[in-house]
């Protein structure tokens, strides 16, 4: 006689609801004027940890939906043009959700190139958008500091894609 | 007939392809967004509903997460205080002594301007009244450089007031609701800032990009700029009054003229709002907004003596033209 095998059930809310309400109040914190040795708190972009993990994860519909809102909230928050930050997150979540199953089962190194690349496509339409609508390009080194606070994040979305890629089998 | 039990009964669609039309949609949502956006028009003196709205729950949040930060620093400063006391006495008495004869000369000077304006009977700009508030907010990312004051339009504060700390010129407001305002970086890739150099009187912009130090771009006049030199506002445009400070020129590593701003010599905590309203404060606005030669009216219509009196002048007129017409033709013959 088989043994049932218990299937855990990973929700909406789990997957989705919480992770982005901690990077909405990640964003929030980090955003205090703090300076201390002349030195301010980074500014991460922490939805694209999200845009990443979440295709890898499992397709869904729902997650598109509440990256565009994630991405209204930092269009909003930051004082940024509106759709500006929707296009990058979906834009990333697009590609990945296209190289699902290349990505299926590799090891944490080409994730982080995955990652890294992503991150890369995102910051350069949004550039790109930010220039054309001011008439002037962002400085490069400013830039900069902002795509490397965002890849230290990386580990969150690993750790996201391990914690949950085998919670529900029926997303295998 | 139930869903069901129809046709479709057994339709299975993969989830990654409803992911896929999910995420067009949103593509498409963004872009039409992108394209709708008024942020930066020009004509636009109102502060969207929604983004009011955001700023007026997202302030007071962020002032409360300021808070802690804001006590230690005054912590701080109390205990570097108490031990530093004897060598910060010893530097201000030598500053108190330093700036004596400048505060002579300060005084002397504007008793001898006051009587030049007074000779040539000069309007000056009137003094700006203040609001203060305090930075509870800041993006600092390459994108946007804004921060959120704690301050609306409930102390008087308009979209394009310029900000300013102790030392310089800070920004300008784009945003302002009730009890809340969002003001621009003049770091921002998107601020421009009529600026005069002091040395030359030379004109520049200021534009930022992102960066601590913002560029000087369309500068006047050969060599007019060089390294140390002081940056004020122009004023031209009248956005802005004219003299405030702002910063040092520099050469930045791409070679460029940047500018350091004076305003980073300390944290940008409490800012002063200057409710500065161009060149329209300096007349009376209901006299220009008064319709043009509203003192004179059309004549009115002539009565019957008038109308006579006209007839008759303009009879005479014509009588004495003839006359003088046939008299020039007979001395012609």
């Amino acid at each position: 006689m088989r043994r049932p095998v218990a299937v855990r059930v990973v929700g909406s809310f789990e997957l989705l609801l919480r992770p982005a309400l901690i990077a909405v109040a990640l964003t929030i914190v980090l955003a205090t004027p703090v300076k201390m040795f002349g030195l301010t708190l980074p500014e991460p972009v922490l939805p694209l940890v999200l845009a990443f993990a979440w295709p890898l994860i499992r397709p869904s519909m729902l997650a598109p939906g509440v990256l565009f809102a994630l991405g209204l909230f930092l269009d909003i928050f930051w004082g940024g043009a509106l759709g500006t930050w929707p296009l990058a997150l979906i834009t990333v979540y697009a590609i990945v959700l296209g190289s699902r199953n290349l990505l299926a089962g590799q090891e944490t190194r080409v994730l982080f190139a995955w990652y890294a690349i992503c991150c890369a496509i995102a910051f350069f339409l949004v550039y790109l958008i930010v220039s054309m609508e001011a008439g002037r390009a962002p400085s490069l080194i400013a830039l900069l500091w902002q795509i490397v606070p965002t890849l230290v994040f990386f580990p969150a979305a690993d750790w996201m894609v391990q914690r949950f890629d085998d919670g529900d089998v029926r997303f295998r | 007939m139930a869903f069901r039990d129809g046709p479709f009964d057994q339709l299975k669609v993969p989830l990654a392809w409803t992911a896929a039309v999910a995420v067009a949609v949103a593509l498409i949502a963004s872009v039409l967004l992108i394209l709708a956006d008024r942020r930066m028009d020009g004509e636009g003196h109102e502060y969207g509903p929604v983004r009011a709205g955001f700023d007026a729950v997202a302030a007071p949040v962020n002032g409360v997460l300021a808070a802690p930060v804001r006590w230690t620093s005054a912590a701080t400063d109390y205990i570097r205080g108490y031990f530093f006391a004897v060598s910060e006495n010893r530097r201000l008495r030598q500053q108190v002594a330093e700036l004596q004869p400048w505060r002579d000369q300060a005084i002397a000077l504007k008793n001898v301007n006051a009587r030049y304006e007074t000779l040539l009977g000069l309007r000056t700009e009137p003094p700006v009244a203040m609001a203060t508030a305090r930075s509870v907010s800041e993006s600092r990312g390459p994108f946007v450089h804004a921060r959120l004051l704690d301050a609306g339009s409930g102390k008087g504060i308009r979209i394009g007031n310029p900000v300013i700390n102790e030392h310089g010129l800070v920004g300008r407001v784009v945003g302002v609701t009730g009890g809340v305002s969002r003001m621009l970086l003049v770091t921002d890739v998107a601020s421009r800032v009529p600026v005069l150099v002091d040395r030359t009187d030379a004109r520049a912009l200021l534009t930022g990009d992102g960066s601590g130090n913002p560029r000087l771009e369309f500068i006047r006049g050969v060599g007019s700029v060089q390294a140390g030199d002081r940056v004020l506002t122009s004023g031209d445009g009248g956005g802005m009054p004219r003299g405030v400070p702002i910063g040092v020129v520099a050469r930045g590593i791409d070679g460029s003229w940047r500018v350091k701003l004076f305003s980073d010599r300390g944290a940008i905590d409490f800012v002063r709002v200057m409710l500065f309203e161009d060149f329209g404060q300096l007349a009376n606005m209901e006299d220009l907004d008064a319709p043009p030669l509203a003192g004179l009216s059309t004549a009115p219509a002539p009565d019957a003596a008038v109308a006579a009196a006209i007839g008759d002048a303009a009879a005479r007129r014509a009588g004495t033209a003839a006359q003088a017409t046939a008299t020039a033709r007979e001395a012609a013959e």
